[in-house]
């Protein structure tokens, strides 16, 4: 029988021109060489805000919700760092879409008994925001569109865009992974037993016992082509998904799979980002991998500098990006003490949640 | 390019539960609006709507659901349609491999039907924290693969009212690309007081049976539902020996680049749409005979999307109807809804009515079909606009 995630895929590839990323990290720069790593003390990372003035207008920010305006700016950032004024199509990819306001919304309803509403974060609660508001501010008229997969919201966003860059090779497509983790939706998650009870410091995740990780959030966004630019940061390469497997060997058949697709065997991925979160019901699987099929591979990892959240895979996919192009690979996120290969040419990003979506993206150097 | 075709639908809405019930409702003029009885609102009373007159033990128990609780109302529904869309277009052909089937399905409240119970208990307990993980809007796509054994790319989309015709697009892209052999595409969302409350802050809802199209329009009327179609390739569909029920000869996707929720004066993402999917299926627009309006019933909408078509097509304006008035504006699912529809309208040869229509808008240059009416069709546009300005277009092809 074929196996479940067998394609004859085209080959898809689309070159990665600029990058916005809003994190908890000192991500805006895109400058992973010189960026201070930062630490935090407890269990929900939230993100460093860059000035907004520079990309939204004092009078639109009064009623932007903190998700939007981080949308907006992280947008107008990597419009920028392209040289592109408008693109040629808008793909957003959310798990939990804009929280704040569909919060704000709720509780006002439930508070008010239904009376006394005013529309403004019911309007701003719908799924497409983002993508919708950057379509306004750039009088963008064309494809628009938002993935909404819980974990697979940017891998559903990048396959989406690398379609529409296999169609028109000279466009240049703006796609995203965004979500924002409220107060609400933490506590909410914490009491749904998602985090740890405390930490002392995120960037020791892995050494921090008890179930759950950390909470996190982010705006990456990425400026795809199908041409080749000597500002290209890298490219990806592949995108693939995996729906709840029977076993671990069907895991390891997918993972190995997805590589040959690619004309590439266990031994060419020169960086494995696993997306170990330290939570020890789920870290089991990543560990198995990494140990069954990476054993020989360096193996980093990424969410002790973003938390975990639904579109983390695109915070892993700026960092993959920029160790390509810098060729440089930060010690703090390294895993396993094996020798690095040079030139660094295959980022594999491994992401999966509950043992039910597991996702691939692969990034290689240009 | 290979032409993409549809094999199989399944539809749930206020007018019936299956295909069947659907096509017979729209035939005798049976619409499904009127107060809200099982949604727990101030507003039953006050605000009509499309409700789909089944508990969730009830809609649990047509698809032999044995824990009802365990499922959103989103869920149940989008299984429900997703099952018979799967049992016409591919279980009763025998086919068994689904290992290249892919769900592309979409929803705009997602579990908020729970969410708004619990919301208290999320925050000081976790007595109800499986509805936590319900919540997002792929809970519904997670929960149909599972029943239908679906383990192929399952794909969820949300930009607003225009949602499932995106699905539709999305999975006909897959297909083209080679990255799925058939794709279940579709949308479901139920009512909530959420998008009820949302909706009546903008003072868009109607207080009475909805009129689109009419100069006297007040504004639109929601429902709730769920409809999927099954797509392949037509070399796949014809080595089955499938029955093709239409072809999808073109699709669009444009935005209108103007307000978060008010339409451009002219229309022009509305217009884009059209203009695109048409020139993608290489017709004149006098080949479309028939156009299943987006309609909602609202001042703004309406009128637009009047003027869009009158654009692209007068003097020679195809019928035009809005089925809204039967289902309500059924949000994500709305596309795929009147996607189903207008399969209808192709395979038997018959527009259905747009109801309570007496006024033209001045504005326009047609009148929409106010009564049955038979004719041939043999290509149809649908459109689905939506909230940040997601304008979506389909053309539908005899085949």
């Amino acid at each position: 029988m074929t196996p479940a995630w067998f394609c004859q895929s085209i080959d898809m590839k689309a070159y990665i021109r600029g990058i916005g990323n809003i994190s908890p990290q000192h991500s805006w720069d895109n400058r992973l060489k010189e960026m201070e790593v930062t630490g935090y003390d407890n269990t929900h990372l939230r993100c460093i805000e860059p000035h907004y003035a520079e990309y939204i207008k004092p009078i639109q920010m009064r009623r932007m919700s903190r998700i939007l305006k981080m949308g907006v700016a992280a947008a107008g950032k990597c419009l920028r760092d392209a040289g592109v004024e408008v693109p040629d199509a808008i793909i957003t990819g959310t798990g939990l879409g804009m929280m704040g306001d569909t919060e704000k919304f709720l509780v006002s309803m439930l508070e008010n008994d239904e009376r006394l509403l005013t529309p403004t974060a019911f309007i701003q609660s719908t799924h497409n925001t983002v993508g919708a508001h950057i379509a306004v501010m750039l009088k963008c008229n064309k494809y628009n569109f938002t993935h909404v997969n819980d974990t697979l919201s940017f891998e559903n966003t990048l396959l989406d865009g690398l379609i529409r860059v296999n169609e028109n090779p000279a466009e240049k497509v703006l796609i995203a992974g965004i979500d924002e983790m409220t107060d609400s939706y933490f506590t909410i998650a914490r009491n749904a037993g998602y985090w740890k009870e405390n930490i002392d410091n995120s960037l020791e995740l892995l050494r921090h016992g008890g179930p759950g990780s950390i909470a996190g959030e982010g705006a990456a966004f990425f400026i795809i082509s199908g041409e080749q630019h000597p500002e290209n940061y890298a490219c990806f390469s592949g995108v693939r998904t995996f729906y709840k497997p029977v076993s671990e060997a069907e895991t390891d058949q997918f993972i190995i799979e997805f590589l040959s697709a690619h004309g590439l065997g266990l031994q060419d991925v020169d960086i494995l980002l696993s997306g170990i979160n330290g939570d020890p019901r789920g870290d089991r699987i990543y560990r198995r991998v990494h140990e069954k099929l990476f054993g020989d591979n360096c193996i980093a990892y990424y969410k002790h500098l973003c938390g975990e959240y639904y579109t983390s895979s695109s915070f892993a996919s700026w960092l993959g990006a920029l160790i390509l192009h810098e060729q440089h690979i930060p010690g703090y996120i390294i895993l396993n003490d094996k020798p690095l290969h040079s030139p660094l040419k295959n980022v594999l990003i491994y992401n999966y949640h509950h043992d039910t979506n597991h996702a691939l993206i692969l990034l290689s150097a240009c | 390019m290979g032409r993409i075709v549809v094999t199989g639908m399944g539809i749930i809405t206020a007018i019936g539960k299956d295909a069947g019930e659907n096509y017979d409702a729209l035939l005798n003029g049976r619409h499904g609006i009127g107060p809200v009885s099982l949604l727990d609102t101030r507003h039953r009373n006050e605000i009509p709507a499309g409700e789909i007159k089944l508990t969730n033990e009830e809609l649990a128990a047509l698809c032999g659901i044995g824990k009802p609780e365990l499922y959103t109302r989103t869920a149940l529904l989008g299984i429900i349609a997703a099952r018979e869309a799967f049992e016409t277009g591919i279980a009763r052909y025998g086919i068994n491999d689904h290992a290249r089937t892919a769900l592309v399905s979409s929803s705009t409240v997602g579990g908020m039907d729970k969410t708004e119970q619990h919301f208290y208990d999320f925050l000081s307990n976790n007595e109800y924290a499986h509805y936590v993980h319900t919540h997002y809007c792929s809970d519904s796509s997670i929960k149909i693969c599972d029943y239908l054994g679906l383990r192929h790319m399952n794909v969820t989309i949300s930009t607003a009212c225009s949602s499932s015709v995106n699905a539709i697009l999305f999975g006909a892209k897959l297909i083209r690309h080679g990255l799925a052999d058939r794709v279940i595409a579709g949308g479901t969302d139920a009512l909530s007081k959420f998008t009820l409350n949302g909706f009546n802050t903008l003072m868009i809802l109607d207080r009475e049976h909805c009129r689109p199209l009419d100069a006297r329009r007040q504004g639109l009327n929601l429902g709730e539902g769920a409809a999927y179609i099954v797509l392949e390739s037509e070399k796949t569909a014809l080595k089955h020996h499938k029955e093709i029920l239409c072809e999808i000869s073109g699709y669009a996707n444009a935005n209108d680049a103007y307000h978060q929720t008010a339409s451009s004066p002219d229309g022009y993402g509305p217009y884009l749409s059209m203009k695109e999917a048409l020139d993608m299926s290489g017709l004149k627009p006098s080949q479309i005979d028939y156009i299943n309006a987006h309609g909602t019933g609202t001042d703004n909408n309406d009128l637009t999307e009047g003027l869009a078509i009158d654009r692209i097509f007068a003097p020679r304006v195809p019928l035009v109807s809005s089925t809204k008035p039967f289902t309500g504006h059924t949000l994500a699912a709305a596309g795929v809804v009147e996607t189903v529809f207008s399969i209808l309208s192709i395979r038997n040869g018959i527009i259905f009515p747009n109801l309570n229509f007496s006024e033209k808008i001045a504005e326009l240059s047609f009148e929409p079909v106010t009564e049955l009416r038979r004719a041939d069709i043999n290509h149809v546009i649908t459109n689905s606009f939506g909230f940040g300005g997601n304008d979506s277009s389909l053309v539908l092809s005899k085949y």
